[in-house]
């Protein structure tokens, strides 16, 4: 094993590759192999965040894709039948603490907020990281019965009333960047369904987020 | 050295982040809790008995002049592997890890044990110096962890010790993780000389 393999152009582009070639073909097997089934862990996931932040019960979901501004975000309709009990977005914001945030909000059919779910996020952990209950009806900066309507939701520094995390602020601020961006998405669905259409449905927030 | 050497030489004499202090970054990106610690750490040990193994395996066949990028593209193959079976099988493990799993490719420590160990010994005891290695990755970060985890926010491994209040904040950001290790490799060193 001690003894060097001598190096000529031919024998280090023939075993460079042979294993690049083989280690493709490696990641491509188990890529087949695990493909339905991550497919099916991420589906799983959002259907239980979904179920998690729409209190109600309800028999199905449909989905679209609703753009907010430069943004899309996917909007997810519970339903009973015909009848829309309640609504949950999955929105997202880049403005965390350590960049891109994922969460799952669920409205009632007036607005108002009932659960929130956070997806993915990156915060600094034993700070920002508490956002994951933080914002609940147990944490202290409870947005749950909260209505953002066009206003939007800000933390109190900012003149709102939503009590951020201690020593967290930048990531409660994108926390409600996201969830004004979910309200956001509501207001275009209501217009779009016919209700009153909501323009310039924008806290400052998002209006700097868009500028970005 | 004797099989079980090869073991005890990652673990405390050649101890890859206190003595050797390779494989900084995930060291001090991923030890703000003792939980993170210990999934990075068995995350690495993984990696690295595997890639020890094949490297050990094909290393008579490698020119020397490609034999960097040859390990690195073995090493590679075997983190995208791991993250993709976690994605299938263990999402719960890949919401607190994903993120870090991919910087096992630039940890240092496996590309290190590929040059310095694997590609000079048999296959067998290529193994052993990738369980030494990794458990001795491991205990650090998890100690690491535990240490931060406990001085920022009153707990270890999430059981509360003391209240939250009295944490001290520092240790759970950056700048905490390079007070503790500065202190941890002193007294390793120290206990070493003895």
């Amino acid at each position: 094993m001690g003894k060097k393999v001598e190096s000529s152009f031919v024998n280090m582009v023939v075993v460079l590759f042979t294993i690049t070639l083989i280690a493709a073909a490696a990641v491509g097997y188990v890529f087949s192999l695990t493909e339905g089934t991550i497919a099916q862990a991420n589906a799983q996931k959002q259907a239980d965040a979904i179920k998690n932040v729409i209190p109600v019960e309800f028999a199905e979901t449909t989905s679209e894709k609703v753009a907010v501004g430069v943004d899309t975000v996917e909007v997810f309709y519970a339903k009973n039948g015909d009848q829309i009990v309640g609504t949950a977005v999955k929105s997202f914001t880049n403005s965390g603490f350590n960049g891109y945030i994922s969460v799952m909000v669920g409205f009632d059919t007036k607005g108002t907020i009932t659960g929130y779910s956070v997806l993915s996020q990156g915060e600094t952990p034993g700070l920002g990281s508490k956002m994951v209950d933080w914002f609940t009806e147990n944490g202290k900066g409870n947005i749950i019965g909260k209505t953002p309507g066009d206003k939007g939701i800000s933390v109190k520094k900012d003149g709102g009333e939503i009590d951020a995390i201690t020593a967290a602020t930048i990531s409660s601020r994108a926390f409600c960047d996201a969830i004004n961006r979910a309200a956001q998405a509501l207001g275009g669905v209501s217009a779009w369904s016919g209700a009153t259409p909501t323009n310039e449905a924008t806290g400052t927030e998002n209006i700097e987020q868009v500028e970005q | 050295m004797s099989k079980f050497g090869i073991i005890l030489n990652g673990l405390i004499k050649e101890n890859p982040t206190f003595v050797l202090v390779l494989g900084m970054c995930p060291t001090l990106a991923v030890t703000s809790s003792a939980t993170n610690g210990l999934g990075m750490g068995l995350a690495t040990t993984f990696v690295l008995i595997m890639s020890n193994l094949v490297i050990s395996l094909i290393a008579g066949f490698i020119p020397d002049k490609v034999r960097i990028p040859s390990f690195i593209v073995v090493i590679a193959a075997f983190v995208t592997i791991v993250q993709l079976l976690m994605q299938a099988y263990l999402p719960a493990l890949n919401d607190a890890l994903g993120l870090f799993i991919p910087l096992i490719v630039v940890n240092c420590i496996v590309l290190g044990r590929a040059e310095a160990f694997a590609c000079k010994n048999n296959a067998f005891d290529s193994i052993l110096d990738g369980i030494g290695m990794g458990l001795g990755f491991t205990f650090a970060l998890t100690l690491l962890g535990a240490i931060r985890e406990l001085l920022g926010s009153g707990k270890v491994f999430n059981m509360t010790i003391y209240p939250e209040e009295y944490g001290t904040l520092v240790f759970v950001l950056a700048p905490g993780a390079f007070i503790v290790l500065g202190y941890l490799i002193a007294i390793v060193n120290r206990i070493r000389k003895v």
